[in-house]
């Protein structure tokens, strides 16, 4: 059981320092929202699952009741993240912003 | 009616789950009880069009979710093909961060989705998968605008980009 | 099943790392959006900070906070977004 807490710590917590470290390395804004929130996202995911599994197995009824509140802060945090990582990218574009290196770039040819 | 309905349920219900083991009615004492309906009820009447707004033609088209064959299919969806997309899309990441590979360019896409929720759907689910972040919504007819890292083709059909994810969002909102 | 309380903290630890990391892009980033996006990342690692120190704890209450900054940061990014849109 200890050793199921401990892989998805790692996991959760491997991903949160991946998401830092995409945020340190990657050129411009809207590449650094790839990394930031799909990495903190996932991380948050295993961190957060960690807990529930070590409220429900530990079978006290406070531990329980924190596993219950620990899926709904989760879920609220799945709803949330990509919206503002959404609201952020298209505040980014609409200021003016230019995507680093962009071979592409329809959203500046709309009419 | 039918919004202030589902508003007040949804919000009671979460109320019942935040104050799970409290007394011996069920699991909830009687105070708890009463106080999360008359809550609830307040917030049904506050919130109703914010939660499940009409949409253009005047139809309440966002509760289609309550359908409970719809949130099971939602719920398969979320375990099976969006958690796989979404861990390819970390050791995506991680890939190109060590390499710093990157070829990014902002393409447009033709879903075809009516529903603003299936648009919702859709976009988050486009966010936290492989290589693309959505960053514009025409809200004429539903293009979308995407952030993709690894540009293959500057025109590409949906089915390139995210794969299986418009059909699931068709059959889950539509 | 007894968990020594040093997991959690450990793991508390190693996102305080982190989120000293993401708050040098705060200080650096060349436009507001960077800053924005950093201030984002923050708020997710504190809530799942939160999450694992409630647990250390064994406070409920730490989880409820986490929900309500949860939701109260996404409200925050949402504002702060449409201001650099220009329609605030």
């Amino acid at each position: 059981m200890n050793i199921a807490l401990y892989i998805l710590f790692g996991i959760g917590v491997l991903f949160n320092g991946l998401g830092a470290l995409a945020l340190m390395r990657f050129p411009d804004v809207y590449t650094r929202l790839h990394g930031a929130t799909k990495c903190t996202t996932f991380g948050a995911i295993f961190s957060i699952a960690a807990i529930i599994v070590y409220g429900f197995a530990s079978g006290g009824a406070a531990q329980q009741t924190l596993a219950i509140h620990a899926i709904v802060a989760l879920i609220a945090l799945l709803l949330t993240n990509p919206t503002g990582a959404h609201a952020i990218a298209r505040a980014a574009h609409r200021s003016g912003v230019k995507p680093w290196g962009a071979v592409v770039d329809k959203l500046e040819e709309k009419p | 009616m039918l919004a202030f309905l589902a508003t007040s349920v949804v919000a009671f219900v979460l109320y019942l789950l935040l104050t799970l083991p409290s007394g011996t009615l069920g699991a909830w004492s009687v105070e708890e009880l009463v106080t999360g309906a008359i809550l609830s009820v307040v917030a049904g009447l506050v919130a109703r069009n914010v939660l499940f707004p009409r949409d253009r033609k005047g139809t309440w088209a966002d509760l289609r979710l309550l359908n409970p064959l719809r949130l099971l299919l939602f719920l398969v969806y979320l375990i099976g093909p969006f958690l796989f997309a979404m861990a390819r899309a970390n050791l995506d990441v991680a890939y190109r961060v060590v390499t710093r590979k990157l070829r990014p360019g902002i393409v447009k896409l033709s879903p075809g989705l009516t529903t603003d929720l299936g648009r919702t759907l859709l976009a988050n689910s486009i966010t936290l998968t492989p290589g693309t972040l959505t960053v514009d919504v025409d809200e004429e007819d539903g293009d979308l605008y995407v952030h993709w890292i690894n540009v293959r083709d500057p025109e590409p059909a949906a089915k390139q980009v995210c794969g299986s994810f418009p059909a699931w969002a068709r059959r889950i909102t539509q | 099943m007894i968990v020594s309380p040093v997991l959690f903290f450990a793991a508390a630890c190693a996102l305080l790392l982190f989120m000293i990391l993401s708050a040098i892009r705060i200080g650096f980033g060349p436009t507001v959006a960077d800053r924005v996006v950093g201030l984002d990342t923050i708020n997710t690692m504190v809530v799942t900070v939160m999450v694992v120190l409630g647990a250390a704890y064994e406070q409920v209450v730490f989880v409820d906070v986490a929900i309500i900054y949860a939701l109260l940061s996404f409200v925050g990014t949402l504002y702060i977004a449409r201001y650099l849109e220009g329609g605030l």
